[in-house]
């Protein structure tokens, strides 16, 4: 028991984190590449044209991977800022910073690629459905984070600032998506609905599933090469990482 | 607990009354920005009449943001701020009773200048009665979560737009159910559901926005 307990927190420190990611990444890539090839490969030659959308409906195979990416990051992101701000971890901290930018990417992606399919579909690029406008809020909740983190010039004061934020922003996410909600149903009726036909092709289902799978081993090994940057910068004065560099000079 | 709250709200009262002046501007900042949107959009009453519920709020959500940075920025340079952290009460409290403040010299002369300004937008008077009423009830909430963002960016670099970026998003439920409120009531379908929910935004935000902000203040002043 007590030996896992040590194994869990030697990942922690980033001196044995480095090599670590460092490993992995290149695992996450592939499977990142793997997934996406299998995906979009069933999502533009295997899956059926759908009745009523035509072959437009194939932007989903992106764009339902990004919303859902860019909602279930702020949440990992949040669950690292608050075990920081718990534990007072230097990691978590800097986990977060570098979870920020991804999320904010899938945020801005489902947006556009929503844009895409909606100007074919509804003959509009925007509404001001419950759901775009929330996904926007969102967008600007990760803008406000990376740009609170950038202000601050000590990263330690950074990350707990940070992840105040973040957490401020988790409670606050029902509280935006409901009232938004809300608000566009009392407005008028819901003129345009997002939910679509019920029982989708089981080929399209699992072209999306693939699709949201490379979407996260994608952001893994992404966040994963952020964090190793973030560690040299942040942790250059000690011995580990002159040891690191020098190696390679 | 109550002596202290007291005791807060009536130093930063005094304070803010020595400097009248940024209360004033901030006010007029209110004023301004509401009268420059008939001058936008032209003056046809109908038009402005569906607008005013939606101006209105946004220029009291953006007033009250100006208002901010002087919550916490005077205490924190003149190091008052730290001999309020370091005294035995909890720092949420005394938070909270500058909220009260902040909400009483920003907030509220916005709901007494709302009703003025509603009749320039040529709002009926039920329509005026429950605008003045969501601002009275939802000007608290905007205090209490603007406190959270105004401790975060205290003394960082250019704080001002921060503040804006990181508060203004968390704003949005308010002035959904502050300006819906008002729709409803010129739509006939009654302000009670969201005069309701504004309620409780405003007393989540006050009651539960002091720690988070307490935290922050630590934060910056480590």
């Amino acid at each position: 028991m007590s030996n896992r307990v040590i194994n869990w927190f030697r990942y922690a420190s980033p001196q044995t984190f480095y090599p670590l990611a460092g490993k992995l990444i290149p695992w996450f890539w592939a499977l990142a590449a793997i997934f996406g090839v299998a995906g979009l490969s069933i999502g533009f030659l295997l899956a059926p044209t759908d009745a009523q959308q035509g072959e437009g409906y194939r932007i989903i195979f992106l764009h339902v991977p990004a919303s859902w990416m860019s909602m279930f990051i702020y949440l990992v992101m949040a669950f690292w800022a608050g075990t920081g701000l718990a534990f007072n971890t230097r990691l978590s901290g800097m986990m977060a910073s570098a979870l920020a930018p991804t999320g904010a990417l899938f945020a801005f992606l489902s947006l556009w690629t929503g844009a895409l399919w909606g100007k074919p579909m509804w003959g509009a690029w925007w509404v001001w459905d419950a759901r775009l406008t929330s996904e926007l809020i969102l967008l600007f909740l990760y803008i406000g984070f990376i740009a609170l983190q950038a202000a601050i010039d000590d990263p330690r004061r950074a990350d707990k600032a940070g992840a105040i934020l973040a957490l401020v922003g988790v409670v606050n996410i029902p509280i935006i998506y409901f009232s938004v909600k809300w608000w566009n149903t009392l407005h008028q009726g819901a003129s345009v609905s997002l939910t679509k036909a019920p029982s989708m092709a089981a080929m399209m289902l699992w072209g999306m599933l693939l699709c949201a799978l490379a979407c996260w081993m994608y952001s893994i090994a992404v966040a994963l090469m952020r964090v190793r940057t973030i560690m040299l910068e942040r942790e250059r004065h000690t011995d580990w990482v002159r040891a690191l560099l020098g190696e390679r000079e | 607990m109550l002596v202290l709250i007291r005791a807060v709200i009536g130093r930063d009262l005094r304070l803010a009354m020595r400097r009248q002046a940024d209360i004033v501007a901030a006010t007029f900042f209110f004023i301004i920005v509401v009268s420059l949107f008939p001058l936008g959009v032209g003056p046809d009453a109908d038009q402005l009449r569906k607008l005013a519920p939606g101006v209105l709020w946004v220029a009291a959500l953006l007033a009250t943001m100006l208002s901010l940075p002087r919550l916490f920025a005077d205490d924190h340079r003149d190091g008052t701020l730290e001999q309020l952290a370091l005294a035995p009460q909890p720092l949420g409290l005394i938070v909270f009773g500058k909220v009260i403040a902040h909400w009483l010299v920003a907030g509220l002369p916005l709901v007494l200048l709302a009703p003025v300004l509603g009749i320039q937008f040529d709002l009926a008077n039920d329509a005026l009665a429950v605008l003045t009423l969501s601002l009275l009830i939802g000007t608290p909430a905007l205090s209490g979560i603007g406190a959270i963002g105004a401790a975060l960016t205290l003394g960082v670099r250019g704080g001002g737009v921060l503040l804006s970026l990181l508060v203004l998003p968390l704003y949005v439920p308010v002035l959904i159910f502050g300006a819906g409120a008002v729709d409803a009531t010129v739509s006939g379908l009654g302000p009670q559901a969201h005069l309701s929910l504004l309620g409780a935004l405003a007393l989540g935000g006050v009651f539960f926005a002091p720690w988070p902000t307490a935290a922050a203040l630590r934060i910056a002043l480590e």
